[in-house]
């Protein structure tokens, strides 16, 4: 498999009145195309922004990112983001949210009922065909989230930029959502890098999982590598030993070699 | 009915006999009028209760403003008329609203109509002035640092104060009173619009630049609609301050209009008309209030006025 996302001495520091602060150093990490990449850490570590490196969204202030083998300049549709508060338009319904999406991608390609069409499938994907017409503030916080995965996979990007997708949801919902992410993952060959602090949610997913070190100036602690075979089934993972050594190896990340004091 | 109220107030006799200690007023009340409080009534009857308790209280306000105002007009020895003699007067004012008797004597339909004629010219160049004006400010901090001394200077200025520069400029008495409408409300109109403009969330802003949507698609998916509700409320409140400032700017410069009719009918000592003129006043504005709340409403989104 080929390298698709690259940072190469990836470094962040922004300025603040209080001076120069270094969010992140020498970051190097290489994604393969269709690979599924967490990126876990307690909070402040930094991982949000290496996400949005990777999306454009920042520029780094050392080293390089590439994406498919070009330098990454500012943000576009290639690398869509799920937001970890959805960000959607309020005063779009579900359905116009990810159509404005579907008509700035393939809006010039293609006809209006191909761009319909492709905006039906979206929300088909994620269950959500009877809420089209429905406005966010009208749906539950789930529904928003798939809608917002929706959007970002319907312009069919390079790679899937997810941060914290579930953070703000409860427990159930976000097992539910989990599993459809598999699924849909595992229909699309997307290749993901997810921003979590759920281990659960790092390991059923992952193909590997980018612990990061404690910020200011994080970097990459460890890369841990998830054999688990797909399609991955919560229930029958929850006996299963392998999935409990990886979990036990991120906590003893986390907890033992990387404990924050507390903030 | 019957056996409905009978079974509800054995239902509030059994239970809850700590609620009735702590509230012998409202256990009283329930005693006495039971199928208002049981849930199991029916929805008829929950309707009419709904409606009393929404009607009541606002009746009773404006009932006792009657009842001190018949006070004051019987202890002041008749120089002020009660509330009788100016409803009197008012069914014959409205009777023929819209006679023309020569430019000084027109009925109070007409008054009323030129002045909000001269509100709406006034404030719409307002909003079009205010509201791109607005957009600039928010967008570019160097325009809003330029200009927030001048705002801030001239913006504490009563309104009337302007009224003699109006005059002196246009040479007439409605242009100026227009002028002294716009300088009154292009202000909270610019303020609020630049304050909405700024408080675009980024995340939407994030969503455009992963999309690369174009600066116009931007302003009009992103920008326009997530502004919407700062500057409608911009525009409540410049109305509200357009119609409280007409009838002082026109008491001043005459013509046709709710403000010179006033002042017209206090030269002839007609206080019942100046009451009822009172009321106009108030009843338009709470009108155009209303009328925008409702606009605001309706683009909120969700996201509370």
């Amino acid at each position: 498999m080929e390298k698709f996302v690259e940072l190469q001495g990836v470094g962040k520091s922004f300025d603040s009145r209080k001076g120069r602060f270094v969010a992140l150093r020498d970051v190097n990490l290489t994604i393969r195309q269709g690979e599924f990449v967490s990126l876990i850490g307690h909070s402040g570590c930094g991982k949000s922004t290496v996400l949005n490196i990777v999306a454009g969204l920042y520029d780094p202030s050392a080293g390089i990112a590439l994406c498919g083998g070009r330098e990454i300049d500012g943000p576009g549709p290639e690398r869509a983001v799920v937001f970890q508060n959805h960000s959607l338009l309020p005063w779009l319904t579900c359905y116009g949210n990810i159509y404005l999406a579907v008509e700035k991608v393939f809006g010039q390609r293609e006809s209006k009922a191909q761009l319909k069409a492709r905006t039906e499938a979206a929300l088909a994907l994620v269950n959500l065909s009877p809420a089209r017409d429905k406005y966010p503030h009208e749906v539950s916080g789930g529904m928003k989230q798939r809608v917002g995965i929706a959007r970002a996979l319907a312009m069919e990007p390079k790679v899937l930029l997810m941060d914290e997708p579930f953070g703000a949801l409860d427990a159930l919902t976000r097992a539910n959502l989990q599993d459809e992410l598999v699924k849909i993952v595992e229909a699309t060959q997307a290749t993901v890098v997810m921003v979590t602090h759920d281990v659960d949610e790092a390991v059923l997913l992952s193909d590997r999982i980018v612990m990061m070190t404690n910020g200011p100036a994080a970097t990459v602690g460890e890369i841990l590598e998830v054999k688990l075979p797909r399609p991955r089934e919560r229930l029958a993972l929850a006996n299963d030993s392998a999935y409990h050594g990886y979990r036990s190896a991120v906590l003893e990340f986390l907890y033992q070699k990387h404990l924050r004091p507390a903030a | 009915m019957q056996a409905i109220k009978h079974e509800a107030s054995v239902v509030s006799g059994t239970e809850g006999k700590t609620v009735e200690q702590k509230l012998p007023a409202r256990a009283a009340f329930k005693r006495r009028f039971p199928s208002l409080e049981s849930a199991d009534t029916s929805p008829v009857v929950r309707l009419l209760v709904q409606a009393i308790k929404a009607v009541v209280p606002p009746l009773l306000g404006l009932a006792l403003l009657a009842m001190v105002w018949a006070v004051v007009a019987k202890s002041s020895g008749g120089s002020l008329p009660g509330p009788m003699s100016t409803w009197e007067s008012a069914k014959l004012l409205f009777a023929d609203p819209f006679y023309q008797n020569g430019p000084n004597d027109q009925g109070v339909g007409w008054n009323i109509l030129n002045s909000l004629g001269r509100v709406g010219v006034g404030f719409g160049l307002a909003a079009l002035v205010g509201i791109p004006a607005g957009f600039i400010l928010g967008r570019f901090a160097f325009v809003s640092a330029m200009f927030a001394p001048v705002i801030s200077l001239l913006r504490p200025v009563s309104p009337l104060a302007w009224l003699p520069i109006g005059l002196l400029v246009f040479k007439a008495a409605s242009p100026a009173s227009i002028w002294v409408i716009f300088i009154s409300s292009v202000w909270p109109m610019i303020l609020n619009t630049a304050a909405g403009v700024r408080a675009v969330p980024q995340d939407y802003l994030n969503v455009a630049r992963v999309l690369r949507l174009s600066e116009f698609k931007v302003f009009t998916t992103i920008l326009f609609p997530s502004v919407l509700p700062h500057v409608l409320t911009g525009v409540r409140l410049s109305i509200g301050v357009a119609w409280l400032v007409i009838v002082a700017a026109e008491m001043l410069t005459g013509g046709v209009g709710i403000g010179f009719w006033v002042w017209d009918e206090w030269n002839n000592l007609n206080v019942e008309h100046i009451i009822i003129a009172i009321f106009i006043v108030g009843l338009v504005g709470l009108l155009l209030e209303q009328a925008l709340i409702l606009l605001a409403r309706r683009f909120s989104f969700g996201q509370g006025v």
